[in-house]
């Protein structure tokens, strides 16, 4: 391993984008550090447990957009695919993790039940389900082993973000100024898909 | 020498102590009713303590005054307490008709200086799995219905909140699919049980405008969405009236709306409640729901033979 200062920047040129991950995760860090400091409310938990959801919603649509946004706009930031995917993964993960730990202090039964018998929480929990698959796969290793199989898994994400869309709908009592611009962003991005291609 | 020697009032001329410090206790309690009459400031009650309060402990005052379900005033819990600074609770005018003998209209003004106004310290189970404990100031309902003489027929009572888009923002925004005003309801005996409060404060002092000022229902063995907010009309009625969220999801939200541990909403399990007022993430508590919230013993009788699983 050479140390010369040539080869190091050429490394921080290669790699500068991992600091992102950190830096997506803060919103996490900040609930986290609320939720101790006694700022999220008479109701933390449910607080804590929501806004991690939300944060997977929303880099689940960043990750959706950046196809349609290279497409219709000409921006290029594909490269960040990897990157909102797997920190769309990470709240998810988290969202569930505070609702079988935090919510319901790890209560098999009720959580049995819920999984099994509730649509709500089928709905969210088959979209967690479907990233797994995802993240584990989001690698050059991967891709390059899997080949075109690679880009057919990955569509999955589409029918994560349907399931996820619902869920997120059904988190609320009615639709609200709060969950409709995203639902709207939701169905915009997977209309989008749908748009004959330009003629090259 | 003096420069200036001022006049002296003669010591007959002099008011007595007492008398000047009771015309001012009067100027005070006028100012203080005044001040009741013209804005949305709390001011204290009259009250005394009234039965079924138990040893419960209240949850704190600001979150029982900021942590609140009111669609009127917008969908968050915060929204309430933030966005009702525009709403004028007095002066107010509570009608009861419909199926009475007597028609009242009663001056809220007038019920705020009732004698019969009693502290009442109740568990509140919201539907969304989250409880409380809110001491109430209020006056029962059913002594209310007596006055207004119910006919035989009578046999629901409807209640009607208030339309007021000018002042409740919330009542604007077309998304949600609410129809305003919010209505609720109750079988005559449930209106007649001696739990079932018409509460005018909080804390001991007048409600604020985020906890249904200037009047509202509170029915403690029922989830909290029963228990209407600025209360305009009450009538009484030979059927089942509708009731807001009833019309908006009835597979989700019943009529009776009885606290029920065993009864599931569609989404969640209604076994267990987080408990309000840790602020901790992790120290906040569950505890186990209890049956009618535990007022089964005031209660039970009003739904022996009926199936609870049907009737949610």
């Amino acid at each position: 391993m050479s140390s010369d200062p040539a080869s190091a920047l050429r490394a921080v040129k290669r790699h500068w984008r991992v600091i992102l991950y950190p830096i997506g995760m803060m919103p996490a860090a900040w609930l986290v550090w609320q939720g101790q400091h006694g700022e999220l409310g008479a109701d933390p938990v449910n607080v804590f447990e929501r806004s991690l959801g939300l944060w997977a919603f929303r880099f689940l649509l960043a990750c959706l957009a950046l196809a349609p946004l290279k497409r219709f706009a000409g921006i290029n930031l594909l490269r960040y695919r990897r990157l909102t995917g797997l920190l769309a993964f990470f709240y998810a993960s988290l969202h569930v993790l505070a609702y079988i730990g935090l919510d319901h202090g790890f209560d098999w039964g009720v959580l049995w039940t819920d999984i099994t018998h509730r649509p709500f929480i089928i709905l969210g929990m088959s979209a967690l389900v479907l990233l797994v698959p995802l993240a584990l796969t989001s690698n050059a290793f991967s891709m390059r082993l899997m080949k075109r199989q690679w880009k057919v898994l990955h569509r999955l994400i589409y029918l994560a973000a349907v399931l996820a869309g619902i869920h997120f709908f059904l988190s609320f009592k009615t639709l609200n100024g709060v969950s409709a611009p995203y639902l709207a962003g939701l169905g915009v991005l997977l209309m989008s898909r749908f748009l004959p291609q330009r003629p090259r | 020498m003096a420069l200036f020697q001022y006049p002296r009032p003669k010591p007959s001329e002099i008011t007595p102590k007492e008398a000047y410090l009771s015309r001012r206790a009067l100027i005070g309690g006028a100012a203080a009713l005044s001040a009741l009459a013209t804005t949305a400031k709390a001011a204290s009650l009259q009250t005394h303590p009234g039965p079924y309060s138990g040893n419960l402990t209240p949850t704190p005052h600001e979150d029982v005054t900021h942590y609140n379900n009111f669609y009127e005033f917008g969908m968050g819990k915060a929204d309430p307490a933030a966005r009702s600074q525009d709403f004028h609770p007095l002066p107010w005018t509570l009608e009861i008709t419909g199926l009475v003998r007597k028609p009242v209209r009663l001056d809220v003004e007038q019920l705020l200086r009732s004698a019969a106004m009693e502290e009442r310290i109740y568990r509140m189970r919201c539907v969304e799995a989250w409880s409380m404990v809110i001491p109430w100031d209020g006056i029962p309902l059913a002594s209310l219905l007596k006055d207004a003489d119910p006919d035989p027929r009578a046999t629901h009572v409807a209640f009607e909140s208030v339309l007021r888009p000018s002042e409740m923002p919330g009542q604007s925004d077309g998304l949600s699919g609410i129809q305003w005003p919010y209505v609720e309801g109750l079988r005559l005996d449930e209106a007649m049980n001696p739990l079932t409060l018409l509460a005018l404060g909080v804390y001991g002092e007048t409600l604020p405008n985020q906890n249904g000022a200037p009047i509202r229902l509170v029915v403690p063995w029922k989830y909290g969405f029963k228990g209407i907010k600025s209360i305009q009309r009450i009538r009484l009625l030979d059927h089942e009236p509708p009731t807001t969220w009833n019309r908006l999801a009835s597979d989700e939200y019943g009529f009776y709306a009885n606290v029920n541990p065993q009864v599931d909403h569609p989404r969640w399990s209604q076994a267990t409640e987080r408990v309000i007022g840790a602020h901790s993430l992790f120290g906040a508590t569950r505890q186990p729901t209890l049956m009618f919230n535990g007022y089964g013993e005031q209660v039970a009788d009003l739904y022996r033979g009926m199936d609870l699983r049907k009737n949610f």
